[in-house]
């Protein structure tokens, strides 16, 4: 097993307007792009257990073109209102570092 | 304008005017011949306070000189300057900032040339009329809106697509600053109309707009360029140290989208389900295969703020062992002594629901906030964010000064005797913040026409003269 943060060349999360939230996980080359994306370990419900949220307020995307994963979710706060907490969203995608991958 | 071309070739300086790029980059992209030259100034990216104040996030300093060098490069190779979102937020005071900004550089450098100023910023009477209509529809999610929310709005922008570029462009302007607009409308607008098809001008715009986001190795903000054709086209980096890969413009259209495939504008939606990237070169990529699907129905997306109130915030941290492990208690505590003392000190003046308190914990929770999946605390020092949003500055300043002394001596049951809870790094403890914003729209409009929501205006500039012109 390895941690997703170990195989993947770049994990982010930023706004997608200030509504949305959209993490983009990327691969360097295909074959560790396909490893990841064969194991299932990353998947739509995957990402809605790691936020508590329920599997259909996940937009979830395979990307084989740029061998990335793109998940989006609506935003717990509105972007910049009182209770936000990351005006960006740049800083959210911790707990999908280190899903397990076979 | 007419002459039929088989290339379009379209220069981005840089993704924001105001973040910079390098001169001779600027000068290699003009030494290929750009058609035109296009930039985006703005995003909802820094928040609703521009929207609602009115500045600008970039320093009027720094958008002058990014300005400066685009609209000399413009007019001495002689093509349109195209300059979309201005000021950040697009309104009226956003444009009439970056106008202003415009007319320095014009006097300075005695420049001559025809300006369309596009309006973005949207009448609270005809919001309501097309509200009324059942014409303002909510996007997913949408927060409610309604004629008070209208009325109570600093700022409303609607989003313009090509077709206002379009026309200013069939006017022969040769500069045009826009307010709010999508991004890639400023790039499309051109390609469009010069027959190309709209799946090559969209997707070449939404790697445009970015500048230099969409090569392999960005070290700062720069240029980027396109050649775009009747089935193709192809994207470079000006700066030869820059390198553009099939992956890398292939990823950049998941930045900052919800959907990595189908990107929505006013007049269709761009699907890159089947496009294709070849590598021409080690560093150009040649794109085809995408398409646009002309939306059924025109629509136009709005932004706006609202004042939430005034703000103050207290900054204190804790380093005691007794006081981190009941962290959560001690905070619900403070929380009921800060409400019990507001009450004490305005009564009946000020109910507890005009005003609220926000405890942010950092070394918790204080960056995911209930995203957070870590519940143990493992940090041997916590900071305290304690803020307050009230109706006034002054009630918001008093009651920081409320948050500071409960907060200081607030008890824990290990001690006896009074404590000194929390560690101030600031004096005066708390900090005034002014009003704040929220954003209270995430809709569409469905005008009567692209350009209804627009209003236009033309100048002859001539050095230290601005006459208005005729379309």
């Amino acid at each position: 097993m390895t941690a997703l943060a170990e195989l993947a060349r770049l994990i982010r999360s930023k706004n997608a307007g200030p509504f949305e939230l959209t993490f983009d996980i990327m691969f360097e080359d295909a074959a560790t792009y396909e490893r990841v994306k064969r194991s299932g370990a990353v998947s739509r419900e995957a990402v809605a257990s790691r936020y508590g949220l329920p599997a259909e307020d996940v937009k979830f995307f395979y990307c084989d073109n740029a061998c990335a994963i793109k998940a989006s979710i609506p935003r717990p706060s509105v972007q910049g209102d009182l209770l936000d907490s990351d005006g960006h969203g740049g800083q959210q995608y911790a707990p999908l570092m280190d899903i397990e991958i076979p | 304008m007419t002459e039929a071309i088989d290339e379009i070739r379209i220069l981005a300086p840089t993704g924001v005017c105001g973040s910079g790029f390098l001169e001779e980059s600027f000068e290699r992209g003009l030494a290929q011949k750009p058609h035109f030259i296009g930039c985006d100034s703005g995003s909802t990216d820094p928040g609703p306070s521009h929207l609602g104040t009115g500045h600008a996030a970039f320093p009027r300093d720094a958008v002058k000189r990014d300005l400066r060098l685009m609209l000399i490069g413009a007019r001495r190779v002689g093509v349109p300057l195209l300059v979309g979102s201005c000021g950040t937020a697009g309104g009226d005071v956003h444009l009439a900032w970056c106008y202003d900004i415009l007319k320095e550089i014009a006097v300075t450098e005695n420049l001559r040339f025809k300006l369309a100023l596009i309006h973005a910023e949207q009448d609270k009477a005809y919001l309501k009329k097309r509200f009324g209509e059942g014409r303002i529809k909510p996007l997913h999610p949408a927060p409610e809106f309604n004629a008070a929310v209208i009325d109570r709005s600093e700022c409303i922008v609607g989003m313009m697509g090509a077709e206002p570029w379009k026309r200013a462009l069939e006017a022969n302007a040769d500069v045009i600053l826009a307010g709010r607009s999508s991004d890639t409308a400023i790039f499309a607008a051109m390609p469009e109309m010069r027959g190309f098809p709209s799946g090559m001008a969209w997707h070449a715009a939404k790697i445009l707009e970015c500048g230099a986001a969409a090569v392999v190795n960005r070290k700062t903000p720069d240029c980027m360029f396109a050649w775009i054709r009747k089935d193709h086209f192809v994207i470079q980096a000006p700066d030869p140290a820059l390198r553009c890969t099939p992956q890398s413009i292939a990823s950049h259209s998941l930045y900052e989208n919800a959907d990595p495939f189908k990107l929505i504008e006013c007049s269709g939606t761009l699907d890159l389900t089947n496009s294709r990237y070849e590598a021409l070169d080690e560093r150009s990529v040649k794109v085809s295969g995408s398409t646009f699907i002309p939306a059924e129905r025109y629509t136009v997306k709005l932004e706006g703020a609202e004042k939430a109130g005034y703000q103050s915030i207290v900054i204190g941290s804790v380093r005691d062992p007794f006081i981190i492990r009941q962290i959560d208690d001690w905070t619900e505590r403070l929380t009921a002594r800060i409400h019990a003392r507001v009450k004490q000190v305005y009564g009946e003046r000020l109910p507890s629901d005009q005003y609220l308190l926000n405890i942010r914990i950092y070394g918790k929770n204080g960056t995911m906030g209930p995203l957070e999946p870590v519940k143990e605390i493992r940090s041997h020092e916590l900071c305290l964010l304690i803020e307050v949003t009230a109706p006034s500055q002054d009630i918001a300043s008093s009651i920081a000064g409320i948050i500071r002394h409960q907060g200081l001596h607030l008890p824990i049951p290990e001690w006896s005797g009074l404590i000194t809870a929390l560690a101030c790094p600031y004096n005066p403890a708390h900090l005034d913040r002014g009003p704040v914003y929220r954003f209270n729209v995430n809709h569409v409009v469905e005008p009567d026409d692209p350009y209804e929501m627009f209003r236009m205006e033309f100048l002859e500039v001539n050095g230290s003269q601005f006459a208005r012109a005729a379309a």
